[in-house]
């Protein structure tokens, strides 16, 4: 209480000070747009000529057309599935990887290449790596489901590792110790540290999963996005509206099971 | 007392507990093995894989680097454009969308589910789709890719902008009101000031994620590095593809290290 008294009777200036350099952030970030608008070209004129093209964009979306809802069951469910295998797969792939890359349990001549390799997953979006399969594997699922499984090894192995890496070490000595050999001291030791983290890594990927695996498919390689990107360009927007409802409607509900799941593991 | 120890195992979880850990295994064991057993796979094309995707580097390989001042440094100035004045326009866009999203702030839930509903929208269509959406409108170029990355991190910052709101500290804002500020005033100097270092973390992270967006919504038509890749893999200019995609990568390692570095420095 007696801090509080001293504080307020000797500090008469203002207590909301001017931060000049805060400002001077604000006025470099508004020139920035200037300047970035003018390099892009982006006008307000051309803004508002795009307003009145939207306004008949979305006066064609409607009323929805939900009339070949088969064809749209039949691409939501190859989504569904294709984000099913590959966050299997990309979990079980990501397990070892990060446990490679964890710089407390393994020597630096096996975690450098294991962590190039997560940062190879990591970087590029999984769009340049459905290009890629694409090209590799053909049009279908197959691409789209190896894509995923990268992407899901960069997202879970780089986090995993960093798991790995917080964890007490003091199990693993006693284990050690005790002589238990390599695999026991994974499994006693390391694994029921990070479980639970695992499990919430993995949720969330099998979610970014989902997602990605509706825009995979605007490449060729599989699911509801090869659709959307055709009705795009048939300017079949009444479909498309249909379509972009029911991804959005999708992800709603894997949201709502992803938490539901987060809760059984709490 | 020993007779109790005795009869009364210890469990971690209970009955219900392992039975429902159980049937999240057990469904998603089903649904993996329905969707194997129906993808409609060519399995011929997977042997294959290994074959062509050493076809694809044997091309790649020896890189044309003469191609990076020509065509690839101007597109990559333009998607970091791209991705900063975007970022810069969800801001704007995400201010008054997480203020009405949270229920500290906006004491109307019908407000509030309407901000969630716009935050959730922005968040379920990806990146391409917007992009899709906005070449639609705006025709080619950077234009739709800025509105696009926009519209696509609006979700994202507002979502975590509101969960920083709703956890501040109520104090200094009931302090505020009671010597009759008014209500831009708390707002500035009752919240902002606690949720501020949250909300420059929030921008840089994203940020961060836009530089690897903007870099591929030019495979639609949005402008950017994505639409000098797009002309290079039409053309199967293999050796030009990647320069393109090292040049990506780069800028995408460049773009971590120095938002981990200002993270330090500032947050």
């Amino acid at each position: 209480m007696a801090g509080i008294i001293e504080k307020t009777t000797v500090g008469h200036g203002n207590p909301f000070k001017v931060n000049w350099w805060v400002r001077f952030a604000w006025a470099a970030a508004f020139l920035y747009v200037i300047y970035a608008a003018n390099y892009l070209d982006v006008s307000w004129v051309r803004f508002i000529g795009g307003l009145s093209n939207g306004a008949d964009f979305l006066g064609e979306m409607v009323p929805v057309n939900f009339s070949r809802w088969k064809l749209l069951v039949g691409n939501l469910v190859e989504t569904v599935e294709i984000a099913v295998i590959a966050s299997a797969f990309g979990i079980v792939f990501s397990l070892p990887i990060g446990l490679l890359a964890a710089r407390n349990m393994m020597p630096p001549w096996i975690t450098w290449p294991a962590r190039v390799f997560i940062a190879l997953c990591r970087s590029f979006h999984p769009v340049i790596f459905a290009i890629l399969f694409v090209k590799a594997v053909g049009f279908g699922p197959l691409a789209g489901i190896l894509t995923l499984i990268f992407a899901s090894i960069g997202f879970i192995g780089k986090l995993f590792a960093e798991a790995i890496e917080e964890i007490s070490l003091k199990p693993v000595e006693a284990l050690r110790a005790s002589g238990a050999p390599f695999i026991s001291i994974i499994m006693y030791a390391v694994v029921p540290q990070v479980q639970n983290r695992f499990i919430g890594f993995s949720s969330y990927q099998f979610d970014a999963n989902l997602r990605n695996s509706t825009m995979v498919g605007i490449v060729g390689a599989g699911g509801i996005g090869g659709t959307l990107f055709a009705a795009f360009q048939r300017f079949d927007y009444d479909f498309l509206a249909a379509i972009l409802i029911s991804i959005i409607g999708l992800v709603m509900v894997s949201e709502c099971i992803s938490l539901q799941i987060k809760k059984v593991f709490q | 007392m020993s007779e109790i120890i005795a009869t009364h195992k210890w469990e971690r979880f209970t009955f219900r507990e392992r039975m429902a850990r159980f049937a999240v295994f057990l469904g998603f064991a089903i649904a993996l093995s329905l969707s194997i057993s129906t993808v409609e796979v060519i399995p011929e094309f997977l042997y294959d894989a290994p074959t062509q995707a050493a076809d694809l580097l044997v091309r790649m390989w020896p890189m044309d680097f003469a191609y990076y001042p020509q065509g690839i440094h101007e597109a990559m100035l333009e998607t970091l454009h791209i991705a900063s004045l975007g970022t810069l326009l969800a801001i704007v866009m995400a201010v008054p969308v997480g203020i009405m999203a949270a229920n500290n702030i906006v004491h109307f839930s019908p407000l509030n589910w309407l901000a969630k509903l716009i935050l959730v929208s922005s968040r379920s269509v990806n990146s391409l789709v917007w992009a899709l959406l906005f070449v639609a409108i705006f025709g080619p170029g950077p234009l739709a890719g800025t509105v696009c990355i926009g519209f696509r991190s609006v979700g994202f910052v507002g979502k975590l902008f509101a969960e920083a709101l709703e956890e501040t500290n109520p104090g200094p804002v009931e302090a505020l009101t009671a010597a009759g500020a008014p209500w831009f005033s708390v707002f500035l100097k009752g919240y902002w000031p606690q949720v501020a270092p949250a909300f420059w973390g929030i921008f840089l992270f994203r940020w961060d994620i836009n530089v690897r967006e903007s870099a591929v919504i030019g495979l639609v038509g949005a402008g950017g590095i994505g639409m000098v890749l797009d002309t290079a893999l039409n053309l199967f200019y293999w050796d030009r593809v990647s320069v393109i995609l090292l040049s990506i990568f780069a800028v995408v390692i460049l773009a971590e290290l120095l938002v981990t570095y200002i993270r330090k420095r500032i947050i």
